[in-house]
């Protein structure tokens, strides 16, 4: 047996820093900011393997030709550990007058000590021989030279690919010069064919030769002398200054977009703002385009007037201080009206043409090969949007229109088979809806087109008029119960068909809108389309039972997640049941809102127990004897029959008037007759027909009260 | 090796057998090739500033890949003319890969003030087969570069000679092949063609499998590659034309990569093969 503990002699101990750079060809900029924490958890990670994170800090900081760590407050040298080492028991180690025997000896051998600095320790098991080893600390730089090209070797990458050969370090980009200093002084390691060493390199064209630094701050420093900002949160500041400064100068402003600007923070070393034009003639192209065609291929701001229309200037973020003779702000300006007169060729010749002319083009776009063409989903799709449409407007929402759903639906993939679609993929529906509107089409339609894939995340809105929720449900409900029935299910890695993004989106626009949707039969009118238009695939009642249930389980999803229910919530109003998700809310409200009255958490501990007791006693319902009060044998008994049937009929009568709240408190008033009953009765009577009775009493509580939530669900450890 | 284009329609330098080819296999091999390369769905009747029907790229292959190639490559943009510190040169992530021929590699598009100029790639497979040793790649696109050495707008501006421009030498080319490939090429045609080549190309594979010893090293492999880049042609065209499904446009280029691969495969066999083919004679 080892015991182990750390020396104490760690006192004035000296804490240390490390820099660390891998110098790569261009990473890709999209990486980086993974690869900053992947670099900076691997570090803590090994660290603390060899007990040596204790009050380090580390920070990881990427640039398109770097990935740096700065480690800070590293211990000079890992603590001596002391093992006790326990030999042969006394009795074994000794003979019968106390010489060590031949067992002593081979363990002070194999220990490396002489006999006589041998002890006996006392353990539970009793005395036996030990001995004391220690086991030195290495210094840190011992450590991090095994280390550090673990670290490196360890980042993990989309796509890695070799730049040498098959038996080559793999890394997403060729690693071309390491940098590894410890207090100071170079670190040499080999990694991918690189000795690590002092020397950086700066910026392509700014920097001046190989660099020697001796810590991170003189790197940093030098490195800025070079052209090169290390640290992201600097560049993106100096970024987000000059863009400000810009829009100020030119009295317009920018238009918004984050995830641009991480991405140019992370595509320059020197990032620096630069203003271009572009002839005013281009604006007669929608904003939509011009700002696609902006930031898609060129990773342009576009800027606004106040009215929020573009205006005819593009912000770039160059790799370099400045531009004294205009040269690059003239490329940049010459490559823009290059790649917006292509967008005006497409947007002309797309419309030489109308909309719904691209519909027989639409047979040749597969949508899945078992699914058949867009052709075919389209004609599914109108015959969901109709029913949607004619559902809503039967239920009272007198703004559905049929005729609308059903020609925006139509022409709602056309766009597909356009050419400005196949150049800007990321505007599918957007210029279906552009080129509905300068075609004429009613804007409803128009609109309802240009939204139908929304909502494309849980942050991103809902298609704005009714006929577009009519369509955007058509597509997700049939792409859903489509793919379901040809057995093209998610699974944890892969979702091709995106089927998650788009149940997602069938709970946001219904819980929205506030839409009144059954989703069985809305998965069944989907089934039925898939039957009755191509392919003409039948959907068994499995599969519509499993498309029910993964949008169910996407709807806990969001309640849980965006709509901030717990747990054990949403689990009791699933578990009552739900088809109608915008009920399923107003449920949840209620049962939110009743929890925090004193009466009702005691409740749910007493659903809890019936249905334990149920449970456990097997009882099933089926012959419907009916409870028989000739049977109750004590007054709690009585009283709690006659108060669940007083208050069953009050809850059904405000659950039929949507009145959740109400109905649960009504229900919560049950608690004290509850309470005696469990007080006073003891179900499980040994006379059979007594105890049946009262099986029966609880049955019909749990069967009354739990179609609103089923309160056994509430509280208690929140299941994932 | 200066080598001069392929005299067999191709939609890339890539395609050339001094690349595809030459890439696999052990053995070291620095080559440069201008090369011409069709692209039917990219013509513009000679509308579009810079899209082309055909457009020349200057390609260069180095095997092994240097360890200073960005350097050297930088180098190579100075050499044109370009004072690399007064622009915008960026390296941003674009992986390239060709599914007829089971071709990809990892790399960038080269931007020249927001101007791709240059695709530059690290091989890692051809023909379906991993690389050992690795390659790079460099395409440099000719028209835009010169579009930018003479700062004009148009590749059709750009000056051919003192007294021609491209536009004169090459606009009815563009026209003419932009109005063929989209409108009047004759599908039924074409892809009784590819039919042909295809087997073609499959007939003399299977020749050369059952071929042994000194036969083999005259075996006429590369006669099956050039049907394989007639197939490859021969779908882009169709591809232009529109007249293929996703599905269909899937199936035909699985096919054009299995003659691709296993072209690939019986090349690498008849390299390393008992007797060392002889390199080009002359």
């Amino acid at each position: 047996m080892n015991r182990s503990k750390p020396s104490k002699e760690m006192a004035a101990e000296k804490r240390v820093e490390v820099l660390l750079e891998v110098g790569c060809e261009e990473i890709p900029a999209g990486m980086l900011p993974k690869a900053e924490e992947d670099l900076r958890a691997n570090l803590e990670k090994l660290l603390a393997a060899e007990n040596l994170a204790d009050g380090v800090t580390v920070e990881a900081f990427g640039a398109p030709r770097r990935l740096v760590a700065w480690v800070r407050g590293l211990r000079e040298k890992q603590a001596d550990v002391v093992h006790e080492v326990t030999g042969p028991p006394k009795s074994v180690a000794y003979d019968a007058v106390g010489e060590p025997t031949r067992a002593a000896q081979s363990f002070a051998e194999k220990q490396g000590l002489a006999l006589k600095d041998l002890y006996i320790v006392t353990n539970p098991k009793g005395e036996y021989l030990a001995a004391k080893q220690v086991k030195r600390g290495r210094t840190a730089e011992q450590i991090l030279a095994e280390m550090l090209p673990r670290v490196i070797h360890d980042l993990s990458w989309p796509r890695s690919m070799t730049w040498t050969g098959l038996d080559g370090a793999r890394f997403i980009r060729p690693i071309r010069w390491i940098v590894a200093v410890v207090n100071g002084k170079a670190l040499p390691f080999s990694f991918a064919g690189v000795t690590a060493g002092d020397l950086t390199r700066g910026h392509r064209f700014l920097g001046k030769g190989p660099v020697r630094v001796i810590d991170f701050r003189d790197f940093e420093r030098k490195l800025e002398a070079n052209g090169v900002i290390v640290r992201p949160a600097k560049r993106k500041e100096k970024i987000s200054k000059e863009l400000a400064a810009h829009a100020k100068r030119g009295a317009y402003r920018i238009h918004e977009d984050a995830e641009l600007l991480n991405l140019v923070t992370y595509l320059n070393e020197c990032p620096s703002v630069l203003e271009g034009d572009f002839d005013p003639s281009f604006l007669a192209l929608p904003d939509e385009i011009l700002i696609t065609v902006m930031r898609g291929h060129q990773k342009y701001f576009a800027v606004e007037k106040r009215g929020g229309e573009v205006a005819p200037h593009f912000l770039a973020v160059i790799n370099l201080l400045k531009d004294p003779k205009g040269l690059v702000r003239a490329g940049h300006e010459r490559v823009l009206r290059a790649r917006l007169s292509d967008a005006q060729f497409f947007w002309e010749s797309d419309q030489k043409c109308r909309l719904a002319d691209y519909l027989p083009k639409l047979e040749r776009v597969t949508y899945e090969s078992r699914l058949g063409s867009y052709r075919d989903k389209v004609e599914r799709l109108r015959a969901m949007a109709r029913w949607l449409a004619e559902q809503w407007f039967n239920s009272g929402l007198l703004q559905a229109h049929v005729a609308e759903a059903d020609r925006a639906a139509e022409l709602s993939k056309c766009d597909l088979a356009t050419e400005m679609v196949r150049e800007f993929t990321e505007l599918q529906g957007i210029v279906g809806g552009l080129y509905a509107r300068a075609q004429g089409e009613p804007d409803d339609v128009a609109d309802a087109i240009y939204d139908h894939y929304r909502p494309v995340g849980l942050e991103d809105p809902i298609p704005r008029n009714l006929t577009g929720c009519a369509v955007a449900l058509g597509d997700k409900f049939d792409s859903i119960v489509g793919c379901f029935a040809v057995g093209l299910l998610p699974t944890g890695s892969s979702d091709p068909y995106a089927l998650r993004r788009a149940a997602l989106g069938i709970v946001k626009i219904i819980l929205e809108r506030k839409l009144p949707v059954s989703l069985s039969l809305a998965v069944g009118a989907a089934a039925k389309a898939l039957l009755t238009n191509a392919p003409k695939r039948g959907v068994t009642p499995l599969q519509e039972a499993q498309a029910v249930e993964f949008l169910l389980d996407r709807a806990k999803f969001v309640l849980r997640e965006r709509e901030r229910f717990s747990y054990d919530e949403v689990n009791a109003v699933f578990r009552a049941g739900v088809d109608d998700l915008v009920d399923a809310h107003k449920r949840l409200a209620a049962l939110k809102a009743i929890r925090k009255s004193k009466n009702f958490e005691p409740l749910a501990v007493s659903f809890k127990r019936i249905r334990n007791i149920l449970e456990k006693s097997n009882f099933k319902n089926e012959e419907a004897l009916g409870i028989q009060p000739d049977l109750f044998e004590s007054g709690v008994e009585r009283e709690l029959f006659t108060a669940v049937r007083a208050a069953a009929s009050k809850v059904q009568a405000e659950k039929r008037a949507g009145k959740y709240q109400e109905a649960l408190e009504v229900i919560a008033g049950l608690r004290k007759a509850v309470d005696s009953f469990f007080e006073e009765v003891m179900v499980m009577a040994d006379k059979e027909a007594v105890r049946r009775n009262r099986l029966l009493l609880l049955s019909e509580i749990l069967r009354e009260f739990t179609t609103i939530a089923d309160f056994s669900e509430l509280g208690g450890e929140e299941r994932k | 090796m200066l080598q001069q284009p392929y005299d067999v329609e191709v939609g890339a330098g890539t395609m050339h057998p001094e690349t595809f080819l030459r890439v696999l296999g052990p053995a070291a091999y620095r080559v440069a090739y201008a090369q011409p390369s069709r692209r039917p769905a990219d013509g513009r009747y000679g509308e579009n500033p810079n899209r082309l029907y055909k457009h020349t790229q200057f390609q260069v292959i180095l095997k092994p890949s240097p360890a200073d190639v960005q350097d050297l490559y930088l180098e190579s943009l100075g050499a044109l003319g370009i004072t690399l510190k007064e622009h915008d040169i960026r390296f941003e992530e674009d992986n390239w890969e060709s599914p007829t021929l089971g071709a990809w590699g990892i790399g960038w598009q080269v931007l020249l003030d927001g101007l791709e100029i240059t695709q530059f790639t690290y091989f890692q497979q051809s023909g379906g087969i991993d690389l050992d040793p690795i390659s790079v790649e460099l395409t440099y696109g000719l028209e835009r570069i010169c579009a930018f050495l003479q700062g004009v707008e148009s590749v059709y501006d750009l000056r051919w000679s003192r007294d021609k421009t491209y536009g004169q030498i090459r606009l009815a080319e563009e026209q003419q092949f932009s109005e063929y490939g989209f409108n009047r090429s004759d599908a039924k045609a074409i892809r009784a063609e590819f039919e042909l080549h295809e087997k073609q190309a499959k007939e003399l594979l299977d020749g050369f499998a059952s071929t042994e010893g000194n036969l083999a090293t005259r075996y006429p492999l590369l006669p099956a590659y050039d049907h394989c880049l007639k197939c490859s042609n021969l779908f882009n065209l169709l591809d232009a034309r529109g007249v293929i499904s996703t599905t269909e446009r899937a199936a035909l280029m699985a096919r054009v990569r299995a003659v691709a691969c296993r072209t690939a495969a019986a090349y690498l066999q008849q390299i390393g093969g008992p007797t060392v083919r002889r390199e080009v004679r002359g």
